[in-house]
């Protein structure tokens, strides 16, 4: 399934919600149920600082495809990696890269992804294409 | 004092946040401003506006004498012996940082700062940044685990090498009000200059500087009502006369030429450049609305909601409030076991309730609690009881959904 297809089945999953509360109790559901990322990466140097709620990120290439595991501190942002994550890993870096990723403005979560909400989230897109980018590079190599 | 009609002069109030009326509880952060300080904005850029001093025209002088007068209403709010002891700055950090600028010859190597460990970064930055460039020692008054301050151990610190005492009034995280009279004779008595923070003192505590005779007194015009961009360092004559100029430019000169130039005296020494005109009017609004609600009422009616808020989120089970001095105002902190302050604060929103979370600009202070933040809530003249109700109940909704 391509990244622009699991979009889809996110915004149409969403959809089915009718107010905000199911909404954000499925985002704290899906925050809870997934461990997302292996205790050794949860230090300092997998940390992307988001002031208000931390995020740690764990990318790994298999093959051609980019692998990705992350975790936050609080649930709601865990929730959201838990959606991007699963949108985004298992693709190419250069799927990654071409990625619209505009499902969070569809799904009423956009705000969740901007600088000033403080939350890593915004970083970890970042931080998630930088590595798609060093990826790309080093298997052209 | 008349809530509805209160209410009524904030406009902004009067407004849906996610389907939900707004409930406003984040007035340390910033206040709302009435209609009268709205007004007296665009009066002044309808029929007023003109560079003050020196203009030989009508409007110059009519911008100038409004200035001034402004001036002279500050002073008289905190009780000032003289209006040049106000000095128009942008806010507190600016205050704060003219100060840090113009102590540079003051502190030699070897000298010491005390700040306390309750201060906001903008109380702690610039006194180390200062130490740090001449290389002398930050010390720090310990903060207590209820969220006070240790006044004998501030007369150990107070060392001769200590040069001043840098001290917030009200705890914009734990809500303490410091026993800041008892410290500054204290501070006095070993020769120590103070200055307080008052962003938040000014707000919600009656300031009378001479009574408090303190030296210097920090506070921004937005947290209590007044526009954004306007705050104000006062500083007894007595220092202000001896230390030297901050910025260099318009208005703050007296005589120049290429080989020498002199000062203005007192304030416009430290008013280099066009002040913010317009702010400084809208603060003696602002300030005006605050006497005529009348400060008594309104610190009664701010002490009733602190004290119902208490009560009611003490009820909610792991409730942990940050900050339990008896000595309390407008001001809540608090954490919820085994809930992350963010998303409290993220569901919070979608109810229409406006907190902060967060380290509030205090991470040493979050560090001493070893906590990553906290939600806070602080009340201003226009909250009620009843949004306390709504606030209580939303966290009650909140907390179900996240544990």
């Amino acid at each position: 399934m391509s990244i622009a297809e699991k979009e889809q089945m996110v915004i149409e999953e969403f959809s089915l919600f009718e107010d905000w509360m199911d909404k954000y109790s499925y985002l704290i559901e899906l925050g809870k149920e997934l461990p997302l990322i292996d205790e050794k990466y949860k230090t300092n140097q997998y940390l992307i600082s988001g002031c208000q709620s931390r995020v740690w990120l764990h990318a790994e290439l298999k093959g051609d495809k980019i692998f990705l595991t992350a975790d936050s501190d609080a649930v709601i942002t865990k929730g959201i990696i838990s959606l991007l994550i699963r949108v985004l890993s298992g693709h190419t870096p250069k799927e990654m890269l071409e990625a619209k990723l505009d499902f969070l403005e569809q799904i009423g979560l956009k705000e969740h992804l901007s600088p000033t909400r403080a939350n890593g989230l915004s970083s970890m897109v970042k931080q998630i294409m930088l590595y798609a980018r060093a990826f790309q590079i080093k298997m052209n190599q | 004092m008349d809530i509805n009609q209160i209410r009524k002069d904030f406009p902004i109030l009067d407004q849906k946040v996610n389907g939900n009326p707004l409930v406003y509880f984040d007035n340390a952060a910033t206040t709302q401003k009435p209609l009268t300080v709205i007004q007296r904005i665009s009066d002044y850029y309808l029929r007023e506006n003109s560079n003050v001093h020196r203009g030989v025209h009508h409007l110059s002088q009519v911008a100038t004498e409004a200035y001034e007068n402004a001036r002279k209403y500050v002073a008289d709010f905190i009780n000032a012996k003289e209006s040049k002891e106000i000095i128009f700055t942008r806010g507190t950090t600016e205050s704060i940082n003219l100060l840090a600028t113009v102590f540079v010859p003051w502190i030699h190597a070897g000298d010491e700062i005390v700040v306390s460990g309750m201060e906001h970064h903008s109380n702690m930055v610039p006194w180390q940044q200062l130490c740090e460039k001449n290389k002398a020692r930050l010390k720090v008054l310990p903060v207590a685990l209820n969220g006070t301050l240790d006044l004998d151990f501030l007369e150990k610190l107070l060392t001769p090498k200590v040069k001043l005492l840098a001290v917030t009034h009200l705890s914009n995280v734990l809500g303490t009000v410091n026993p800041v009279k008892e410290i500054i004779r204290i501070a006095h008595k070993k020769g120590v200059p103070v200055l307080l923070d008052g962003a938040q003192g000014i707000a919600h505590t009656k300031v009378d500087v001479q009574d408090l005779d303190v030296d210097f007194y920090a506070f921004s015009g937005h947290k209590v009502y007044a526009p954004m961009g306007i705050g104000v360092l006062y500083g007894r004559s007595a220092w202000l006369q001896k230390l030297p100029p901050y910025q260099f430019g318009g208005e703050m000169i007296d005589d120049v030429s290429f080989e020498k130039t002199t000062f203005s005296k007192l304030p416009y020494k430290y008013e280099a450049g066009t002040p913010n005109v317009a702010g400084a009017l809208g603060m003696e609004a602002a300030l005006r609305y605050v006497n005529e609600t009348g400060w008594e009422d309104i610190l009664k009616h701010e002490d009733a909601l602190l004290r119902y808020a208490t009560e009611k989120l003490e009820n909610i089970a792991g409730m942990r409030i940050i900050g339990q001095a008896k000595d309390k105002a407008a001001v809540i902190s608090f954490l919820i076991h085994g809930i992350h302050p963010f998303d409290l604060g993220t569901l919070l929103d979608q109810m229409g309730i406006a907190v902060r979370t967060g380290h509030h600009c205090a991470q040493p202070l979050m560090d001493f609690y070893c906590i990553p933040g906290t939600v806070r809530a602080s009340f201003g003249l226009y909250n009620t009881k009843e949004e306390i109700d709504i606030f209580a109940e939303a966290i009650e909704k909140a907390v179900s959904m996240l544990r």
